[in-house]
């Protein structure tokens, strides 16, 4: 099997790719309607709530405390778990998830299985790991069957599908699944996938889930969603498989209390999600007879090891940061080249890939600040960003020592720290600026600069040295 | 009040009429204005694009220079913003407690000129003419990072002859961003576009702001256009009288 440790690497750079994308019309249109109406309707449902401040800080406290004693929770709801009658096995990376997960299919003898919308099995590649061993997935959520079908992969967390708009989806589905006509109103396509997915949900032998939270303390597992395939998956099929990243856990029942609250405000912009399914190991004769439970880490515990990175771990997946992000919204999700996209994904894929793989999408935010603002959990984004740009160059610097060529960007960074770094040398590089100006100056302004500079002068015209900068100015008043 | 202003090197080198307003207004409140000549630049653009070791001397630096300042005030919401919330990363990165414990003590006396005169001062009309037709950008520093709030605008309102037009969209990045405007070039012009739209439909004659470098993104931009349409910092506003008011 070739796969790669996390098939979130991106294979190339978000401004290359984001260039591209930026080019669509079709995709700036609908990611521009999409994002301002869920943003439009997370604001009104935030705002109703008067202790919505305090509940993020709960939920930030909850997590802090629960990913500081991971050990010792995980160990806890194995236990409980399997009291109730579950299987729990531990994956240390995608690989060995995706092996326990085909060995379950297969000892079976399924040649099926129903999905329900999960970004864990999306980031172990699951999918192609059970097509090579010739086990059909099916995606259930509207929207993951759609990316399905047309053989694309998820541009943003919650709404899979968020790029394209209904006439695309209508072309779709009478191209793949053999419809003569059809409209593109909702209510039409939706019944359409309906059909489709009907008879798959009755021929399924097994449903293979994500998790939303994990209780330690009774071993309960929580799937929230908005269009009941996934309590179709979670009661029909006799045996259940779900994934877990270990960082999705809660210690008590009463946590839920809080996330209950904090994710569908968050994610959907509605006070209550739809369904709520809750399920506990296995009970005789109703829902299904064996439950799996696979813990993943696939780079969880580096990530957990390091204190400023490590609160990226407290994201409940909600996708308020992806729809307030005004880069996301711009770009779409396929720029990140990443399973989680928008600026989660700017600060989890570097981590569980590393800086040295996923280099550029630390650098996709303008730091406005935005994401930190609305995240549930108050993920310190920013913080995080800025953060890793330092192991970013780092990493390029230690390379550079190993003889490497330095960049431009590099030598131009520490040309302008040593520049700062001298009251005098400051002064005669202003002076300096001002002389060198003039080759490119066009009445009184910078039309045009050369290389990596250029990307400024692109749009912009530039502000030249003044011809008394402030300190020669104050000079004069003394 | 004496007031030490923390000019940033950026309007130092390319936007000194905004020091220079900040030098008038703080005067004409009555206040003694010293500007230490040591200070260079802050270290945000090396700090927020990943060079923070290179970083760290600068930070040395502005506290050393600014040690025995009582109360600090900048135009750059930005820049005050690296002082107050990074130093601090800042100096653990550089694993020096006498740094930090120096740089903990410095934050709290460095102000944002619109807190400064608001919050600090209790402030809102400074005695300010500007008969333009106006409309505020309010940035993403000065907004999430600082908290501002609508200091600047209780400010903006009070000007004689003002005519201050909202922004649509106000609190959305125009996308400099430091260096995110050179190395995402592309995603940048596609903020500003739409930032430029909200600004032209205002009809406004200025698009004012608490950071000079937003401005340099956006009024290039408008400048490129020929657009005319001006941009000014607050302090440039906040400066100007009326012709023979008293002072």
């Amino acid at each position: 099997m070739k796969h790669e440790p996390i098939p979130t690497r991106p294979a190339i750079r978000f401004e290359e790719a984001a260039r591209l994308a930026l080019a669509d019309t079709q995709l700036r249109r609908n990611m521009g309607k999409a994002t301002q109406t869920i943003r439009g309707k997370r604001a009104s449902v935030v705002n109703e709530l008067p202790d919505w401040q305090a509940l993020r800080e709960a939920g930030r406290a909850i997590k802090e405390r629960t990913i500081n004693q991971l050990g010792h929770y995980l160990l806890e709801l194995e236990a409980s778990v399997q009291r109730a009658g579950g299987q729990v096995h531990w994956a240390r990376d995608a690989a060995e998830a995706n092996q326990i997960i085909t060995r379950i299919v297969a000892s079976h003898n399924a040649r099926q299985v129903v999905k329900i919308k999960s970004l864990t099995t999306d980031e172990i590649g699951l999918n192609d790991a059970l097509a090579e061993v010739g086990i059909d997935a099916t995606e259930t959520d509207l929207a993951e069957l759609i990316i399905q079908l047309a053989g694309e992969r998820s541009s943003h967390i919650l709404v899979p599908a968020i790029h394209k708009n209904r006439a695309e989806i209508r072309d779709l589905f009478m191209r793949r699944l053999g419809i003569k006509s059809l409209s593109d109103e909702p209510r039409a396509l939706a019944a359409v996938a309906r059909a489709h997915l009907r008879k798959k949900f009755l021929e399924a032998p097994i449903a293979v889930s994500g998790a939303n939270f994990a209780v330690a303390e009774t071993g309960s597992v929580c799937i929230v969603e908005s269009e009941g395939n996934g309590r179709m998956c979670l009661t029909l099929p006799k045996v259940l498989v779900s994934v877990m990243g270990i960082e999705k856990i809660l210690p008590r029942w009463e946590d839920l209390e809080v996330f209950l609250q904090l994710l569908p405000r968050s994610s959907t912009g509605e006070r209550m999600n739809p369904y709520t399914s809750l399920w506990t190991g296995v009970t005789t004769g109703d829902g299904p007879q064996e439950f799996h439970l696979v813990f993943l880490d696939n780079g969880r515990t580096r990530v957990l090891a390091d204190p400023i990175g490590r609160q990226a771990l407290y994201c409940i997946r909600c996708s308020a940061c992806l729809n307030i992000c005004p880069v996301y919204e711009r770009t779409g999700g396929h720029a990140y080249h990443s399973v989680y996209p928008g600026p989660i994904g700017a600060i989890l894929t570097p981590q569980l890939a590393g800086v040295e793989n996923a280099g550029s999408l630390p650098y996709a935010s303008s730091l406005c600040g935005a994401c930190y603002e609305v995240c549930p959990v108050k993920i310190n984004i920013p913080e995080v960003l800025i953060h890793l740009r330092g192991e970013v160059v780092r990493h390029k610097q230690d390379d550079d020592r190993a003889g490497a060529w330095p960049s431009a960007e590099g030598m131009g960074m520490k040309l302008l720290a040593n520049v700062f770094a001298d009251r005098s040398r400051y002064e005669r590089s202003q002076r300096l600026g001002r002389f060198g100006q003039r080759f490119f100056m066009k009445q009184g302004y910078i039309e045009h600069l050369p290389g990596q500079l250029g990307g400024w002068t692109a749009m912009r015209d530039i502000y030249p040295v003044a011809p008394q900068t402030f300190r020669e100015w104050w000079k004069t008043r003394q | 009040m004496q007031v030490s202003l923390f000019i940033t090197c950026f309007n130092d080198t390319l936007f000194p009429q905004t020091g220079r307003a900040v030098v008038t207004l703080l005067e004409r409140l009555g206040h003694t204005v010293r500007f230490p000549e040591e200070q260079t630049c802050c270290g945000q653009m090396h700090f927020n694009t990943g060079y923070q070791r290179e970083a760290i001397p600068l930070v040395r630096r502005f506290v050393e220079v600014f040690a025995d300042s009582e109360i600090i005030v900048s135009p750059s919401a930005s820049c005050v913003g690296m002082v107050r919330d990074l130093y601090p990363r800042a100096a653990e990165l550089a694993e020096d407690p006498v740094l930090l414990d120096r740089v903990l003590e410095l934050a709290p006396r460095v102000f944002e000129l619109s807190e400064f005169l608001v919050n600090k001062l209790g402030l809102e009309d400074v005695g300010a003419y500007f008969p333009h037709r106006v409309t505020y950008h309010p940035t993403c520093h000065s907004l999430r990072m600082l908290r501002v709030g609508d200091a600047p605008l209780k400010l903006l309102r009070a000007v004689r002859g003002i005519d201050l037009i909202e922004l649509p969209r106000a609190e959305e990045c125009c996308g400099f961003g430091g260096t995110f405007a050179v190395k995402n070039a592309d995603t940048s012009m596609a903020m500003l576009g739409d930032k430029l739209r909200c600004v032209l439909d205002t009809r406004a004659q200025y698009c004012v702001s608490a950071d000079t470098s937003c401005l340099m993104h956006i009024g290039g931009a408008l400048h490129r256009q020929r657009a005319g349409v001006g941009t000014v910092h607050l302090a440039e506003i906040l400066a100007m009288t009326e012709p023979g008011a008293s002072r």
